[in-house]
């Protein structure tokens, strides 16, 4: 009795026809209209899960840049300090954190924005520090809004944003007013902030001061750092409950 | 006993010393009565002042991040991208000054050269001859229909006033920009300040770029961007507004 195996091996053109046969078979399976699930009662539907919600703080400079030339202390060591104090508290709240550095390392502007997009944040904050002025100056990017777009240019990516962004730095001016700290608000061109693809905004702490231009608190002062971080901290608690809203 | 030659020798050399400081005295004397001769002290022709005219400038404050119109009588020369660099000197003079409200180092050294270009593509709202860049900029020996005496036979040549939107080009001195502080407010306060002042006295300039020494930088002190285009009128402050 002759096996099938001798049978194909005599002729090969069998094999072919039968792996054809059985891809037809597969495709016909696996297009068939399932079988209707048993009827059964109405229920409701599930709820959709809560949006993630994360915030990124890019603590400015750092490594090779030491950014401003501050009274006690150059800017990059200013601003990882205010954004590890930020993010113990965000994390304190509940509040997923996304830092773009966590020592004294140089970081590329490109690549913060890199980090900030694909952490795919709700919030973006920008770090920085300055002698100059008094108080906190709370900046958003200077590009003309733009209606979103499927792709965006890298260095005008904001420009979908700016609406939402202008919306977030209102928000953190309230807080920080009512923290009783003094706010300058301004439109700027800064590079890392206009590739990000969140709502986004840079924030200038500045020395606090009296009107006669003497030193209230200085950007050494604990106290002050404390009360921006907790105001800061306030902010996104509350533009995360706004972002919850429908 | 000194010997009777050494004698003569040292008298021999003290009356030539002497003989040699007279002369260079004489020398002296001579060569400073050439240099007083040679000066011609007289004044030969007066000095060109051009007549003051009134100038607007955009004084930026730190206190508040705001921009104060400030209208100042300067000797302006006729020429656009002189007269320019001389506005934005005079701004940079005042951010210089000891009681500054901006205070950046610097002065009017700081700007090393304005151009102004033509824009490449300007908006064109209306089909009017101040909206068409093309007819104010026409190409040599090709009639212009906007101002027939400039090519007409026989004419002189004339510059072409350009009547379209303009590209002002600030150089700024490197020495100006290593010693500018640092800072998100005051970097973009300088250069609000700049497009906005430049904007109200040059009201065709619509867009200013900046390089630095004559190439284009990252940053102006490590936070305000160098490398786009600025609208000059973005800059303009409206009433009770900041930049």
């Amino acid at each position: 009795m002759p096996s099938t195996k001798t049978l194909f091996g005599k002729r090969p053109h069998l094999w072919a026809l039968a792996a054809l046969l059985a891809a037809v078979g597969a495709i016909a399976a696996a297009q068939a209209p399932p079988a209707p699930p048993p009827p059964t009662a109405p229920q409701p539907a599930p709820a959709p899960p809560p949006p993630r919600f994360v915030v990124v703080i890019d603590a400015a400079h750092g490594g090779n840049d030491p950014g401003a030339r501050l009274s006690g202390q150059p800017e990059k060591t200013f601003t990882l300090a205010l954004s590890v104090r930020l993010r113990s508290l965000l994390a304190a709240r509940g509040i997923q954190v996304v830092t773009t550095r966590e020592s004294d390392s140089t970081i590329d502007v490109d690549r913060r924005a890199e980090l900030a997009n694909h952490a795919n944040a709700q919030a973006c904050i920008s770090l920085h520090a300055s002698e100059s002025g008094s108080g906190v100056h709370l900046f958003t990017s200077s590009l003309a809004p733009t209606p979103p777009q499927r792709f965006s240019a890298w260095k005008t990516a904001q420009a979908a944003w700016v609406t939402r962004s202008l919306s977030l730095a209102g928000v953190v001016n309230s807080a920080l007013l009512h923290a009783g700290l003094s706010v300058t608000l301004g439109r700027t061109a800064l590079p890392g902030v206009d590739s990000m693809s969140c709502p986004a905004v840079a924030i200038e702490v500045a020395p606090e001061r009296a009107t006669s231009g003497a030193v209230t608190a200085g950007l050494d002062d604990q106290g002050y750092q404390a009360r921006v971080a907790e105001a800061l901290a306030a902010a996104l608690l509350e533009w995360k409950s706004e972002a919850r809203q429908p | 006993m000194i010997p009777r030659y050494q004698t003569i020798l040292f008298i021999v050399l003290l009356a030539a010393s002497v003989a040699m400081g007279v002369i260079l005295w004489h020398l002296r004397e001579r060569a400073h009565q050439r240099l007083l001769y040679g000066q011609d002290s007289a004044p030969t022709q007066a000095p060109e002042v051009a007549p003051a005219e009134q100038a607007t400038l955009l004084v930026a404050n730190d206190q508040d991040n705001s921009l104060l119109a400030q209208v100042q009588a300067l000797p302006l020369p006729q020429d656009p991208g002189s007269r320019a660099r001389v506005i934005l000197g005079k701004l940079l003079d005042l951010y210089a000054a000891p009681d500054a409200t901006h205070p950046v180092p610097g002065g009017a050294n700081a700007i090393a050269q304005v151009f102004l270009l033509p824009v490449s593509n300007p908006p064109r709202k209306t089909d009017s001859p101040s909206n068409a860049p093309a007819s104010a900029h026409p190409p040599p020996g090709k009639p212009n229909a906007t101002n027939p005496a400039a090519s007409a036979p026989g004419s002189q040549a004339r510059i072409q006033e350009p009547t379209g939107p303009e590209l002002a080009v600030v150089n700024l001195t490197g020495s100006f920009v290593a010693n500018h502080p640092s800072g998100l407010e005051t970097e973009n306060l300088t250069i609000q300040s700049i497009c906005a002042t430049l904007h109200a006295n040059l009201p065709r300039v619509t867009q200013v770029r900046f390089l630095v020494d004559g190439e284009p930088r990252a940053t102006l002190a490590g936070h305000a961007d160098l490398t786009r285009d600025y609208l000059a009128a973005d800059a303009v402050p409206t009433e009770g507004a900041h930049p």
